[in-house]
C-alpha cells in the first residue's frame, strides 16, 4: 500500500479561488459530455462574498466512506488512494454521505448511486486543476500542503515582525 | 434543442396558474434572448399606455443562448424587461452572478410574470415544478437576508434568488432586484415593478444538463477565450477595476461632480480606484464561468462603519462621491452598501442625494424640509441619512425615492432644473457637455440616460474624435456601439469581456452558431442589434415618446463647465443636439421625428409592427 504522504488528492487556496464554478463545469463536461454542477465531482462552497473554495475527496487514510458502506459497493484503490464504486451494489443510500466529513462523495442526480473524484484518471490529469483560471487548484500530498501551511505560517510570522518594528 | 431551452413560463400572480409555451425561434433568431427577446415579448403582452405599476405591466425575466455553458462570462446573465415606473419607457436592467445559468438549467429561455399576487409572495421554480408560495416572513428584509432565508427554508444552499429589499416593496422608481448579495439588475426601477406584484423574490433550482450544438469546436473556442480573458484586454476590470475611471475622469474634466456643478473634483485622489484598491479591496470574486472575475469586494478596515463590505465599482462610487461632493471612501462604501440592503439602484439614489444636496445649498429645500438634515456637498453623515430615509420612503425620503424627475416635479421651485435625468433615468458617471459622441449616445438611449446602452463615451475619453465638437459621422458611431451592446445584452455575455471578441460580430455570430446550432453570420447578427434597438424605439413611440425626449439634462445644456482646464465653457447647444440626432435617425434609417421608415422596418423583417408607427412615418 501506498504510504500516505504520496497519496495525491485536488487542494483548493482560499486565498486564489474566486468562486467561478469552473472546475464544476469541466468536471461535469469531463464526466458526462453536459455543463451540469450537480454532476461535477468538485464543488464550490461560497460562504460570503469573501469566503470561496472549492472542495473535493481527499482520499483520506481509512476513508470513513468505505467503512460506511453496508453494502461493501466503496473500496480504496491501494495504488492511489482513489475511492472506488461499485455500481451494481450501490443503492445510494447515503451512508457514506453522511460519513464524509468533506461533502465530497455526492448522490448522482440521475444514476442514483453516488460519485466522487477520481483524479480524472481516464485523461491523465486532473481537469479542473488544468482550466481553473486563477491557479487555485493543485495536486497535493499532506506532507506538501503541511509544507505550505508551514511557510506561509512563517512569512506571516516574518512580516508581522516587520511592522512591528 | 442546443442553446435555447425552448420553452416560455407564463405565471399568473392573480391566481397562480402558469402554463408553459414553446419559444418562438423565429423570435429566437431575430432577438436573441436577454433585453432583444424580453421587449419582443413585452411588446406581445401589454396594451398601449399601461401604468407601469399596474398589474397589466408584465415583468419578463430571460437569459441568453449561451446561459449555463462554460462559456467565459457568457454562461450567467439574466435580464429583466418592462415598462419603467421612472421614465415611462421600456426599461430593462442586466445582472450577472449565478442566477441566470441555473435559470438555463431549469429549462426556461424566459418567463413572463403576469397580474398581482394577493399578497406577499415569492415564485419557487424547482425544474417543472412552479410555485407561488407565502412571503410575509420575508417582508422588509433586503436582498441578501431574502436570499439566505430562502436558501435556508428550502433546505438546499444552491438555490439561487433573485429579490427585491424594502425599496421595492415600497415602489420606489429607483428599486432594483438583486442576486447573488451585490449584483443588480440596476437600473430604470424595475424592483418597483416587481413590488407591485407582491413579488418578493424568484427562486431557482434547475438540474438539466446544457449541451453546446458543436461540441468538439465549442470547447476549443472556450480554451481561446479563456486565454483572451487573462490578456490585456480585461486586464483593467481584473485589476484596478472600474474604480480605476475616477482619476482618468478627472484629469480629462469628464466627471460630473456635486450635481454637475462641476466637472472636476479636487478631492478625486482620495477616493481614487488606486487608494479604493489598496486600503478596502480585501478580494476580487467571480461569477458562474467567469474567468476573468472583475468583482472588488471592499471591506472598512476601521472607523464607524468598520466591517462593512460590499462591492464596489466605478459609477456607484462616483455618484455617492463625487457627484455628493463626498471624498470619504468609508462613507461611500456604507452608502453602496445601504443601497444593497434596501434594495436601491446605487447609480440613481447617489445621483438623487446629489440633487438633493444641490436644491440644499440653493435654497430650494430647507433643513426642516430635509428633516433636520444639513445637506451640504460633502457632508458624509448628510449622504447615510438620505438614503436610510429614501430606503425606508420616511420624511424627505418618500418624495426622493421617485427618483429626480419626479422629485424635482414635485418639490418645484426650479427643483426641476436641478434634476439631471434623460427621459426620468438619473446621469451616470459621464459629464456629457465635454463628452458629445457619449452625449448623443444618451440622448437617444431608449432606457434614458445610460453609458451602457451604447459605450459611445470610448470614442471620446480615448481622443478617437474630438469630443468637444458635435459633428456629422457621431451618428453612425453611435448606431453601431448600439447594435453591439444591444447584442452583448440579448447573448448575454459580459460588458467587461467585450474587449475579447477581437474580431468582434464575427466572433459573437461563431459562438452563437457553435452553441445553438443555428447558422448566424456577423451580418446578421448587426441586423440583429438593429431589430432589438428598433423593437425599443417603437415601443417608444407607442407609449407616447418622441424625439421631444431625445434630449439633455438641463445643466448639460445650459450650465457650461466652470472649472479652469482643457474644457472650461463646454456646453451642449440645442443646435448641435439636433444636428448630431439628425445625423443619428439618418443613421438608422428613421424619420426627422426618430420614427423607423416603412422600409427600415422592412429591411428589418419587422413589418408586423409597422402598425404601432402608421401614419407618424411621414418624413
Amino acid at each position: 500500500m501506498v504510504k500516505i504522504h504520496e497519496r495525491k488528492f485536488v487542494s483548493a487556496d482560499p486565498e486564489k479561488c474566486v468562486g467561478c464554478q469552473i472546475c464544476e463545469y469541466i468536471c461535469s463536461w469531463t464526466k458526462e459530455k453536459g455543463f451540469n454542477p450537480l454532476k461535477s465531482r468538485i464543488r464550490v462552497v461560497r460562504v460570503n462574498q469573501l469566503a470561496n473554495m472549492a472542495v473535493t475527496c481527499r482520499r483520506c487514510e481509512d476513508p470513513p466512506c468505505v467503512a460506511a458502506c453496508p453494502r461493501d459497493a466503496l473500496t480504496q484503490s491501494e495504488e492511489t488512494g482513489t475511492i472506488l464504486l461499485d455500481m451494481d451494489k450501490c443503492n445510494g443510500c447515503g451512508w457514506c454521505i453522511e460519513a464524509c466529513d468533506y461533502g465530497a462523495i455526492m448522490l448522482h442526480p440521475e444514476t442514483k448511486v453516488v460519485h466522487v473524484c477520481d483524479l480524472c484518471k481516464d485523461e491523465g490529469e486532473p481537469q479542473c486543476i488544468k482550466w481553473c483560471p486563477e491557479e487555485a487548484l493543485t495536486l497535493v500530498t499532506s506532507d506538501v500542503l503541511a509544507q505550505k501551511a508551514r511557510i506561509s505560517a512563517v512569512k506571516k510570522l516574518f512580516q508581522d515582525a516587520k511592522k512591528k518594528k | 434543442m442546443h442553446g435555447y431551452a425552448g420553452k416560455i413560463l407564463y405565471v399568473d400572480l392573480n391566481t397562480g396558474k402558469t402554463r408553459v409555451s414553446p419559444l418562438n425561434m423565429d423570435y429566437a433568431k431575430k432577438y436573441i434572448g436577454g433585453i432583444g427577446l424580453g421587449m419582443r415579448l413585452w411588446l406581445d403582452n401589454s396594451k398601449a399606455g399601461v401604468e407601469p405599476l399596474s398589474p397589466d405591466n408584465p415583468l419578463i425575466l430571460t437569459i441568453g443562448p449561451i446561459s449555463g455553458t462554460i462559456f467565459p462570462t457568457a454562461g450567467n446573465g439574466h435580464a429583466f424587461t418592462a415598462k419603467s415606473p421612472a421614465t415611462h419607457a421600456i426599461g430593462e436592467a442586466v445582472a450577472h452572478g449565478t442566477f441566470g445559468s441555473e435559470l438555463k438549467r431549469a429549462g426556461y429561455d424566459a418567463i413572463i410574470l403576469k397580474g398581482k399576487a394577493e399578497k406577499p409572495s415569492y415564485l419557487w421554480i424547482d425544474d417543472d415544478s412552479v410555485q407561488l408560495l407565502d412571503a410575509a416572513h420575508l417582508t422588509g428584509k433586503s436582498p441578501s437576508e431574502t436570499e439566505d432565508t430562502i436558501k435556508n427554508e428550502l433546505g438546499d444552499y444552491y438555490i439561487r434568488v433573485a429579490a427585491i429589499g424594502l425599496a421595492g416593496e415600497k415602489l420606489s422608481n429607483i428599486a432594483c432586484i438583486i442576486n447573488e448579495k451585490t449584483r443588480a439588475a440596476g437600473r430604470t426601477g424595475l424592483g418597483a415593478v416587481m413590488g407591485s406584484k407582491n413579488l418578493k423574490a424568484i427562486a431557482v433550482r434547475g438540474t438539466h444538463d446544457i449541451v453546446p450544438a458543436k461540441p468538439d469546436e465549442f470547447m476549443e473556442m472556450v480554451k481561446e477565450f479563456n486565454e483572451r480573458m487573462k490578456g490585456p484586454a480585461t486586464q483593467k476590470y481584473r485589476t484596478l477595476g472600474t474604480a480605476e475611471n475616477v482619476l482618468v475622469h478627472n484629469a480629462l474634466y469628464c466627471m460630473p461632480t456635486r450635481n454637475y456643478n462641476n466637472a472636476h473634483f479636487e478631492d478625486a485622489d482620495k477616493v481614487s480606484g488606486e487608494v479604493l484598491n489598496e486600503k478596502f479591496v480585501a478580494k476580487i470574486i467571480g461569477c458562474s464561468s467567469c474567468a476573468m472575475r472583475c468583482e472588488h469586494e471592499v471591506v472598512v478596515p476601521e472607523g464607524p462603519y468598520k466591517g462593512t463590505m460590499t462591492r464596489m465599482e466605478y459609477e456607484t462610487l462616483w455618484a455617492m462621491g463625487p457627484y455628493c461632493g463626498i471624498n470619504r471612501l468609508d462613507t461611500i462604501i456604507k452608502g453602496m452598501e445601504l443601497a444593497n440592503y434596501y434594495g436601491m439602484d446605487a447609480i440613481s439614489a447617489g445621483v438623487t442625494v446629489g440633487f438633493a444636496m444641490d436644491c440644499y445649498e440653493n435654497g430650494i429645500l430647507t433643513k426642516k424640509d430635509l428633516d433636520g438634515i444639513e445637506a451640504n456637498f460633502g457632508n458624509s453623515e448628510a449622504l447615510i441619512q438620505l438614503l436610510e430615509k429614501m430606503g425606508k420612503r420616511e420624511g424627505i425620503g418618500d418624495i426622493l425615492a421617485e427618483g429626480v424627475r419626479i422629485a424635482g416635479q414635485k418639490i418645484g421651485k426650479g427643483a426641476e432644473k436641478l434634476a439631471q435625468h434623460i427621459k426620468g433615468l438619473e446621469v451616470t458617471g459621464y459629464d456629457l457637455r465635454c463628452l458629445k459622441t457619449a452625449a448623443l449616445g444618451f440622448a437617444v438611449s431608449f432606457r434614458g440616460a445610460d453609458h451602457n446602452r451604447h459605450g459611445a463615451y470610448a470614442f471620446d475619453v480615448k481622443g478617437k474624435v474630438d469630443r468637444l465638437k458635435a459633428e456629422k459621422g457621431r451618428g453612425k458611431l453611435v448606431r453601431d456601439m448600439e447594435n453591439l451592446y444591444a447584442l452583448i445584452d440579448s447573448f448575454i455575455v459580459c460588458k467587461f469581456s467585450r474587449g475579447t471578441y477581437y474580431k468582434g460580430l464575427a466572433d459573437m455570430a461563431k459562438l452563437y452558431s457553435l452553441v445553438t446550432g443555428i447558422e448566424m453570420t456577423p451580418e446578421e447578427l448587426d441586423k440583429s442589434g438593429a431589430r432589438i434597438n428598433t423593437v425599443a424605439r417603437l415601443i417608444n413611440i407607442r407609449e407616447g415618446l418622441g424625439r421631444k425626449d431625445d434630449t439633455l439634462p438641463w445643466k448639460v445644456m445650459n450650465m457650461p463647465i466652470p472649472d479652469e482646464g482643457p474644457v472650461k465653457g463646454a456646453v451642449v447647444t440645442q443646435a448641435e443636439l439636433d444636428l448630431l440626432l439628425d445625423d443619428y435617425y439618418d443613421s438608422r434609417g428613421w424619420t426627422l421625428e426618430g420614427v423607423p421608415t416603412a422600409a427600415t422596418l422592412k429591411e428589418l423583417g419587422m413589418d408586423s409592427l409597422s402598425k404601432i408607427v402608421k401614419g407618424k412615418q411621414e418624413a
